[in-house]
């Protein structure tokens, strides 16, 4: 990815030079057929074309806000009730995703979604530890949004 | 009503929303029961009551002062890297310095899993110094 960004700079500084014109309007229109000629040839690069993993990390970030707000209700209305009833415990939860990249992104999503604390993880990175404010009500949708960011993850990190 | 009042009136209800609910989780951290649990309250507040605070700064600067401050998107974005990890450094040193958790709390996973790796860690030794022996 790397690589498709400094390739894609190299096309545009050419693109400004070939015009002989030093703008950044003329820059960025050579970036922009950089962008052109890097989709052309996204077949013969060794990773993913870079506007793709690009798109991933937008997808992923709007699922985590979608997420945040929905658990942040359900915490705020168990916050506000006038006896509070929870039942908080923890639970094991198995993930498939692999490497410390993608271990450390996920407990950190699911650390940021209230309700839900990663307390431990196993020395083997497979199964993680996390508290839970209400487990009958919070493990569905931490198992739900759990499936939903390891989805979204696998698509930004793997080629 | 002119179009700047509306947009500093909209501005205002952001701040508003995001100090009600920093209220809130600070309600949340006097009810709630132990430690655990409290750090989800704050976990929140620093998340959604950050989030919402700065945006509408953001907002200000951007559509009152117009200045576009990049500065302030570093802010949440520095807030959203270090808040999870100081929470999930203070429930799992709570939880390995033996903070008892809440007598409502009907599940623990993790105490098992401990005990297993403490004997696994055990057995290992001893078969070490058998092994030395």
């Amino acid at each position: 990815m790397a690589l498709q960004v400094l390739i894609n700079l190299f096309i545009g500084f050419l693109w400004m030079f070939f015009q002989d014109n030093w703008s950044v309007l003329s820059f960025f229109s050579g970036y922009l057929i950089g962008l052109f000629v890097l989709f052309v040839l996204r077949r013969f690069t060794s990773t993913k074309y870079y506007l793709f993993t690009l798109q991933a990390v937008v997808q992923l970030f709007s699922i985590f806000i979608y997420e945040l707000f929905a658990s942040s209700i359900l915490v705020i209305w168990k916050i506000i009730q006038p006896k509070i009833n929870i039942r908080p415990g923890i639970f094991s939860l198995e993930t498939s995703l692999q490497g410390d990249i993608e271990i450390t992104l996920l407990a950190l999503l699911i650390t940021l979604t209230p309700g839900s604390v990663v307390m431990e993880i196993s020395p083997d990175n497979k199964v993680f530890y996390i508290h839970a404010m209400d487990i009958p009500e919070l493990s569905d949708s931490v198992l739900r949004s759990k499936t939903r960011f390891e989805e979204a993850i696998k698509k930004v990190t793997r080629p | 009503m002119s179009g700047s009042s509306l947009i500093e009136l909209s501005i205002a209800v952001i701040i508003l929303l995001g100090t009600i609910l920093g209220f809130l989780s600070s309600i949340g951290f006097i009810r709630l029961p132990d430690v655990y649990n409290r750090a989800h309250a704050l976990a929140k507040s620093s998340t959604l009551s950050v989030l919402f605070v700065l945006l509408g700064t953001f907002l200000f600067f951007l559509f009152l002062e117009g200045y576009f401050s990049i500065k302030i998107f570093l802010g949440i974005f520095f807030v959203f890297l270090t808040s999870p990890v100081s929470t999930h450094v203070i429930c799992r040193s709570a939880y390995h310095s033996k903070v008892e958790l809440a007598k409502e709390s009907i599940q623990d996973d993790l105490q098992e899993a401990m005990e297993e790796y403490t004997r696994k860690q055990q057995h290992n030794k001893n078969t070490e110094e058998a092994s030395i022996i």
